[in-house]
């Protein structure tokens, strides 16, 4: 019964995203209105083929459901190559304009593969990790299958449904201009249905969980969720041109338009790459260390501090701007106030390694997680710093902040997921051990002097660039222009494109490693039951 | 192996009690420097925010004991700066063009004006060094368009080229030869004019060209071919071009002309502002 339903709902997606294709107004909707018709056609003859066959009934609440956990983790490794490959490329494009192809023009330039690094980064290689471990987090410690049946196939598969739409949206013109939230309405529409079965099945899973109380790791990833649902929704009212077209207006305008993209700009840095990202440090650092979590008060403490303060901090983007001093001043006074609940995620994840510090020389994986919370601990003290109005003056604007983002991003982010996915995968795919530990090794060399070239030279390049724009003669006039300090810049350029190499090349390495581990690492007995811990 | 206990040590603290999945929590208190540090950041936010302007009210935001402001900064600033320049503007926008290399002391002045201003609004076509891009003058070198003293670059500036802007802008328009003449002529006349500087391309054809210039280019680059800074005419003897001096490019300015434009100034700088820039640009080298 339930698939002649399912069959009607994808027959007739199927159908009105062809009549969207056919009224497209611009090339955009039109691809991404074909992406979605042969995704629903494609899925349609796949329930068509399978609808009389006898359903298996077995009672399968006992077992973990790591399937959907399993795609995750491919998904977060191959985005994460890609998104690395589009920001290595992007970087050199920097350095040199002439890999801005003229054949590629409008299609392939710096301007409309920068959203497309960004998002593959953040959204594809970031959101499909949190999305893999929340998953495999909230079903160990509740000791409870997920919730929701095939619901979560359905978040993962629609996660990457909105990837691509959003992907191809960005190379063909289609984007609201908001950063980190370029995707059109239509899109926009799609990821909050997504994202709030996401919730569902995450909170589903927890009310069903067969602990007495909710592990810290799951505090960090609710929060996660529930917040970037309600950042979405708030970033992207606009009112649709056409519903043929993907053009919008947004609701805002002005400086209320930059104060609410600021808002959401700066939490989905706090909640989407900070608490998202402590929840999987909570559960993968004890889980390698094999030592108790340090502080369950500093736990509770830096929690609740962090997400009462984070939502508070984004006006410091807008320093010296149209947005009114008094605004600014309270994004400023709360990031400062924010460092130090920040650090208690720090201080929890390096503590909890006292007593198993020999790990560090015999672990890659742990020295990954521990450089990881180190880098962590580095950009929640320097986004504080520059959050400050008299930094700000010098930093805004130049290659600084994109090195602090990216010291985070690679460093903090990056890091600790490669630590999870070497984690992950043995036990999803019940093999005894990764396929080589000296490949991990090389990954975190390679890693490493990636992220130290990269932020460094960003960090000389950004606050050579702010010297320089301020710098004036004797009577106050200004003594560089502007193409004299881009001209500057060209050595760090290379350099940073360089570091971007050999991040790019590490995560290579581990995508074959992962793989060789799965093909040829001896497995062991499948150990998946929901037991809860005594 | 999935849930297997955190491995104890004799000098551990006793723990929350509860496991999650094999993970267990420490009874830590809090680090004590962890807490005076977050204790100082609020009370220094709270401090911050009784100074500056911070919280917002009904009908405003309160302004701060300090009563300090970002725009009340910039206007500080400003002033500031405006105040200690003033008479050297002053002086400037008075002093006799020609005068001004006699007066040292506003002329370096001007110069340094000029700079920042032509780094400014200039550099985006002429480049920061003012080297010039193909189709934009090079203002480094003795060849001038439009007259190379302080007064023509000044009338230049101030009034731009071929603007539809500004009514007192330089104007003239080289005919489109390709409508005009033929082929060969053309191809006659790329030859001549390439032989004035340089190599022409078949020098059989120069002598033939030299003729059809006689009859249709002679009446604006000269005779002798020149220019006229009259009518913008480029000097054609000299071996520097604004758009090439290699074959198809001359042939493609002599078939389909040009149409060099540049904007009036005199609305958006002040007089004394285009006059520092025509300062900047006539000590680059090229001044005559």
């Amino acid at each position: 019964m339930s698939n002649y339903i399912k069959l009607i709902v994808l027959g007739l997606i199927t159908f009105l995203a062809l009549i969207a294709a056919n009224f497209a107004r611009d090339l955009a909707y039109l691809v991404n209105a074909l992406t979605v018709a042969l995704a629903a056609a494609g899925l349609f003859l796949w329930v068509l083929r399978h609808t009389d066959e006898p359903r298996e009934t077995v009672d399968l609440s006992g077992e973990y459901m790591d399937g959907v956990i399993r795609a995750g983790v491919v998904a977060t490794a191959l985005w994460g190559v890609v998104g690395f490959l589009v920001g290595t490329f992007i970087a050199f494009q920097l350095a040199f304009p002439q890999l801005n192809f003229e054949w590629a023009e409008g299609y392939a330039n710096f301007g409309r593969l920068r959203p497309l690094h960004t998002s593959a980064v953040i959204f594809a290689f970031g959101g499909n990790a949190l999305i893999a471990t929340s998953l495999y987090v909230v079903q160990r410690t509740s000791a409870a299958r997920l919730w929701g049946g095939n619901l979560a196939w359905f978040v993962f598969w629609g996660y990457q449904l909105f990837i691509v739409l959003a992907a191809t949206g960005y190379l063909l013109g289609a984007t609201q201009s908001k950063e980190y939230a370029e995707p059109e309405w239509y899109v926009d529409l799609w990821l909050t249905v997504i994202w709030l079965s996401y919730l569902a099945v995450f909170v589903g899973t927890i009310a069903r969980r067969k602990e007495p109380h909710i592990y810290v790791a799951n505090w960090f990833y609710l929060s996660f969720i529930i917040t970037v649902a309600m950042l979405h929704v708030f970033n992207n009212l606009s009112i649709p041109v056409s519903i043929f077209g993907s053009k919008s207006v947004q609701v805002f305008s002005g400086v209320q338009d930059a104060m609410v993209q600021w808002w959401y700009g700066h939490n989905a840095v706090g909640f989407f790459l900070t608490a998202g990202f402590l929840g999987m440090m909570y559960y993968f650092v004890p889980k390698q260390a094999e030592r108790p979590v340090f502080s369950y008060k500093l736990s509770i403490i830096h929690f609740w501090a962090l997400i009462f303060l984070y939502i508070w901090a984004g006006p410091h983007h807008l320093h010296y701007t149209a947005l009114p001093d008094w605004a600014t001043t309270l994004g400023m006074v709360f990031s400062i106030i924010l460092w130090m609940p920040s650090w208690g995620g720090m201080i929890n994840g390096l503590m909890t390694l006292s007593g198993a510090w020999d790990k560090l020389r015999t672990d890659p994986i742990i020295r990954m997680m521990v450089i990881s919370i180190g880098f962590y601990g580095m950009s929640t003290f320097e986004g504080p710093m520059m959050s400050i109005r008299a930094v700000n003056s010098l930093s805004h604007y130049t290659d600084w902040t994109i090195g602090h983002v990216h010291s985070g991003a690679l460093g903090w982010n990056g890091m600790i997921t490669f630590g999870a996915l070497y984690f992950l995968v043995p036990k999803l795919w019940n093999r005894e051990r990764l396929y080589s530990l000296s490949l991990v090794s090389w990954h975190f060399w390679l890693a490493t002097i990636g992220i130290i070239l990269y932020a460094a030279s960003m960090w000389v390049t950004g606050i050579m660039e702010g010297l320089m724009w301020r710098e004036v003669d004797a009577n106050g006039f200004l003594v560089n222009s502007f193409a004299d300090t881009v001209a500057a810049k060209f050595p760090m350029y290379v350099v940073r494109g360089l570091g971007g190499v050999l991040f790019l090349s590490g995560g290579i390495i581990m995508c074959y490693n992962l793989y060789m581990t799965v093909r040829r690492s001896p497995a062991v007995t499948a150990e998946n039951s929901a037991v809860p811990a005594e | 192996m999935a849930n297997k206990p955190s491995k104890k040590q004799d000098n551990d603290p006793s723990t929350t009690g509860h496991s999650w999945d094999g993970i267990e929590e420490f009874n830590n208190p809090l680090p004590r420097w962890w807490l005076w540090s977050f204790y100082a950041t609020i009370i220094w936010g709270i401090g911050y925010v009784i100074a500056y302007p911070a919280w917002p009210m009904i009908n405003s935001a309160t302004a701060g004991v300090l009563g300090w402001s970002t725009r009340g900064d910039v206007i500080t600033e400003i002033a500031a700066v405006e105040e200690a320049n003033a008479e050297n503007w002053a002086q400037l926008a008075a002093v006799d063009m020609t005068q001004l290399a006699e007066n040292p002391e506003l002329n370096d002045y001007a110069t340094k004006a000029g700079a920042a201003v032509f780094r400014t609004w200039c550099a985006q076509c002429h480049g920061s060094g003012a080297a010039g891009f193909k189709g934009y003058p090079n203002l480094l070198d003795n060849d001038w368009l439009w007259g190379g003293d302080i007064e023509a670059i000044h009338t230049t500036i101030a009034h731009g080229i071929r603007n539809e802007d500004d009514p007192d802008a330089h104007y003239s328009e080289m005919p489109a030869f390709g409508e005009v003449l033929a082929r060969d002529e053309i191809e006659q006349v790329v030859n001549y004019v390439m032989s004035l500087s340089g190599t022409p391309r078949d020098a059989t054809l120069v002598s033939a060209g030299e003729t059809v210039f006689a009859d249709n280019c002679a009446s604006c680059h000269g005779e002798d071919a020149t220019g006229d800074q009259m009518q913008g005419a480029p000097n054609l003897k000299d071996a520097i071009w604004l758009y090439g001096g290699d074959y198809d490019t001359v042939k493609a300015t002599v078939t389909y002309s040009r149409f060099g434009v540049m904007p009036s100034w005199n609305q958006r700088l002040t007089e004394a502002e285009v006059r520092a820039v025509a300062a900047y640009v006539h000590q680059l080298g090229g001044g005559e």
